[in-house]
């Protein structure tokens, strides 16, 4: 019996553990020597810890990686806009209808993401069904173009990881007690203080994952910059892809993920510190 | 009873909510005047509509006819953060996120109070709730009683015109929520704050209110002082909801000075003081176990008197309860066990139960008791714990019947 219960926990964890390790920890472990290795494709590549890998791709490609940032950051401030709204009104006002209603939330997101992806290109083309009848109108200068520019990368990164922010923000404002908007209400606070001093601090950890649920993969994301990007809206994640089907450079590319990996866990703790900050000041701060 | 403007009065207000199949009413018309400074309480069993009240006074509700007024003035319209009434909620919903010194100092700063006297007012006030030294801990650090006085110390702390309760000791143990009770008459004697108490535990009503209302399906059936609503409840449902009631229906059979005279079977003969009912119209009729005597020998005329058997005999060391089958139905009788040597009633003896006809009382004819149905058969309905206190110790309270009875054996 003792015995038995000393060992399950391990049991448990095992299958898991030998998951990680098989899919994850051995891969890492391979790519991160990759990423010291010199050599080319025809002579093969030996192991040589260059970590000049290292530096020529923040060298090279610096600019990219700041970019890849930027677009990501833009597009997670902007999912975050366009779905609190969305995550507080299926969460307050939906009633008995709140699955319904969050089905509808996932429901293009069962149509494949490369798919959704060249769809907007369809929409957003020069003469396309947005931007043509615009045109047409006068509405718009004749050479105003959407695609093949940053914002049409920043708004297909937003549109496709909106889900990601929406059911953690959703989450989030579903926990909370009912009647705390009510007692800050009952306590002179309108509509606006009664939000933003009792309603939105509770719901913060839901914006908080969501922001890491979002942030870090579209920083790693290449198919809305490749599809919906012009030649100088390339994010890093597309010249990984580059370097590495393309030139065969396994080294660089290595080098460039890893780089990537360091600089999203130095902002994810940068921000969990902030935003922790802040919880714990509380009405105070 | 009411001197001047009421602080809250209600006028005809009624609510239902979107349910199955259509509406369902929560208020259906309701009136009520509480006096200021006083300690009200509405009394009722769960979906009598009690909260729903509580919430259109404090403005979360809008209702869909009728008025409230606070101090006189109609709050038709006003928002909650605009009347000048606190509410302390059943969750007591603390913000988790601010510490308690935060949580009380809320609504003073909300309203711009300076720096200096917000931080006076609320020490004052926390020291009345005997809570000083605990500013900077946070509402999951604090024991049920403690969030309570913070509840409590952050309603208060606005001076308002009424604090609004909503069941605050429900969430308490037995032994904290009778200790509570006593608190909460303590502040609100100290503050001179009109209270407002919604609950279903009728001791909880007896012993804090200086009035209260009992409420069922909507309606407000009777609004006394404690002793009044215990003493002469008017309706079939207050009868049984507080505390334990013997209900005897039958027919007058002839009028006298003293009043209406009911008889069953050979001797059996109630007299009724101040019923309206005349000679062969139906009349029901309540009275308090507890004022009804037992004994083998037949009483003297001037009391009310029934023959007939011991059914049951419970046993509850201070007192014993009986259960007699009458003519006029089963008669439940609480004893004081103060003779040692008197040999009680046994199961199957044959007894007179009898009492003052003072203490028998009309109930209104147009009483309405959705609790029972059996209308013919007139059970003796019972409910909570008597008098004698909170035995009821859940939320669980439907205002029906045998269930709390059968309680009040146990917990004895």
């Amino acid at each position: 019996m003792a015995r038995r219960g000393r060992f399950a926990p391990y049991l448990l964890v095992l299958p898991g553990g030998l998951w990680l390790l098989a899919f994850f920890l051995i891969p890492m472990t391979l790519m991160a020597s990759l990423s010291l290795q010199s050599g080319n494709l025809i002579d093969g590549f030996r192991q040589t810890f260059h970590w000049q890998n290292y530096r020529d791709g923040i060298g090279v490609y610096g600019g990219v990686l700041a970019r890849s940032l930027g677009y990501a950051l833009a597009a997670t401030v902007a999912c975050a806009v366009l779905s609190y709204p969305a995550a507080h009104w299926i969460a307050f006002r939906a009633g008995r209808h709140k699955t319904r209603y969050l089905f509808l939330l996932v429901v293009p997101y069962f149509v494949s993401f490369v798919l959704r992806t060249f769809a907007w290109r369809q929409v957003l083309t020069d003469d396309g069904p947005l931007l043509g009848p615009l045109k047409d109108h006068g509405l718009l200068p004749t050479d105003f173009r959407v695609l093949d520019t940053g914002f049409a990368v920043i708004a297909g990164l937003t549109y496709n990881f909106l889900p990601f922010m929406a059911l953690p923000i959703y989450v989030a404002l579903e926990r909370v007690d009912r009647s705390l908007p009510e007692a800050a209400r009952d306590l002179y606070a309108g509509r606006a203080a009664a939000f933003a001093r009792v309603l939105l601090p509770l719901s913060l950890p839901g914006v908080f994952a969501g922001a890491v649920l979002t942030f870090v993969p579209m920083a790693a994301d290449y198919v809305n910059a490749e599809v919906l990007g012009g030649p100088d809206d390339t994010m890093v994640g597309g010249v990984v892809r580059a370097e590495y089907f393309d030139n065969g450079a396994y080294p660089t590319a290595s080098a460039l993920s890893f780089t990537l990996m360091a600089v999203l866990l130095v902002a994810v703790l940068a921000y969990a510190r902030a935003l922790g900050a802040r919880n714990v000041l509380g009405d105070a701060a | 009873m009411q001197n001047g403007v009421p602080a809250i009065g209600l006028r005809d207000v009624a609510k239902a909510f979107p349910g199955r199949g259509g509406t369902v009413p929560a208020l259906r018309g309701v009136d009520l005047a509480v006096a200021a400074g006083e300690f009200f309480s509405v009394l009722g069993p769960s979906g009598c509509g009690k909260t729903t009240l509580l919430r259109v006074v404090a403005g979360f509700e809008t209702p869909d006819r009728g008025e409230v007024r606070l101090d006189g003035a109609s709050v038709d319209g006003v928002p909650p953060e605009r009347r000048d009434v606190n509410t302390v909620f059943q969750s007591y919903a603390l913000f988790p996120h601010m510490n308690v010194f935060d949580n009380v100092a809320f609504g003073l700063r909300r309203r711009g109070v300076g720096r200096a006297e917000v931080r006076e007012r609320v020490g004052r006030m926390l020291e009345v709730v005997e809570l000083t030294g605990r500013e900077k801990a946070r509402p999951d650090a604090l024991s049920g009683g403690q969030r309570q006085r913070v509840a409590l110390a952050r309603a208060l702390v606005n001076r308002p015109r009424a604090v609004l309760l909503d069941e605050p000791l429900a969430a308490l143990d037995l032994r904290l929520r009778q200790a509570m009770q006593g608190e909460l008459k303590r502040v609100q004697r100290e503050v001179g704050v009109t209270f407002v108490l919604v609950t279903h535990d009728q001791g909880e009503a007896l012993a804090m209110s200086d009035r209260v209302a009992v409420m069922n399906d909507g309606r407000i059936e009777q609004v006394g002082t404690p002793r009044e609503v215990y003493e002469r409840p008017r309706t079939r449902f207050v009868a049984g909801f507080v505390g334990t009631s013997n209900l005897i229906a039958g027919r007058v059979t002839e009028w006298r000075p003293e009043g209406a005279v009911l008889a069953f079977g050979a001797d059996g003969r109630v007299v009724v003081p101040d019923a309206s009912a005349r000679s062969g119209e139906p009349l029901e009729i309540a009275v308090r176990p507890e004022k009804i005597g037992i004994g083998r020998d037949r009483p003297d005329d001037a009391r009310c008197a029934l023959r007939g058997t011991v059914a049951d005999v419970g046993y509850l060391g201070a007192s014993t309860t009986y259960s007699v089958a009458t003519a006029a139905g089963d008669v439940v009788v609480y004893a004081q066990n103060d003779d040692a040597t008197r040999t009680p009633a046994a199961r199957g003896d044959r007894v007179w139960v009898s009492w003052h006809q003072r203490h028998s009382y009309a109930l209104d004819a147009a009483s309405h008791d959705d609790t029972n149905p059996d209308a013919d058969r007139r059970p003796p309905t019972r409910s909570g714990g008597g008098p004698d206190g909170a035995v009821r110790s859940d939320a669980e309270a439907d205002g029906s019947a045998r269930s709390g009875a059968a309680r009040r054996g146990g917990v004895a």
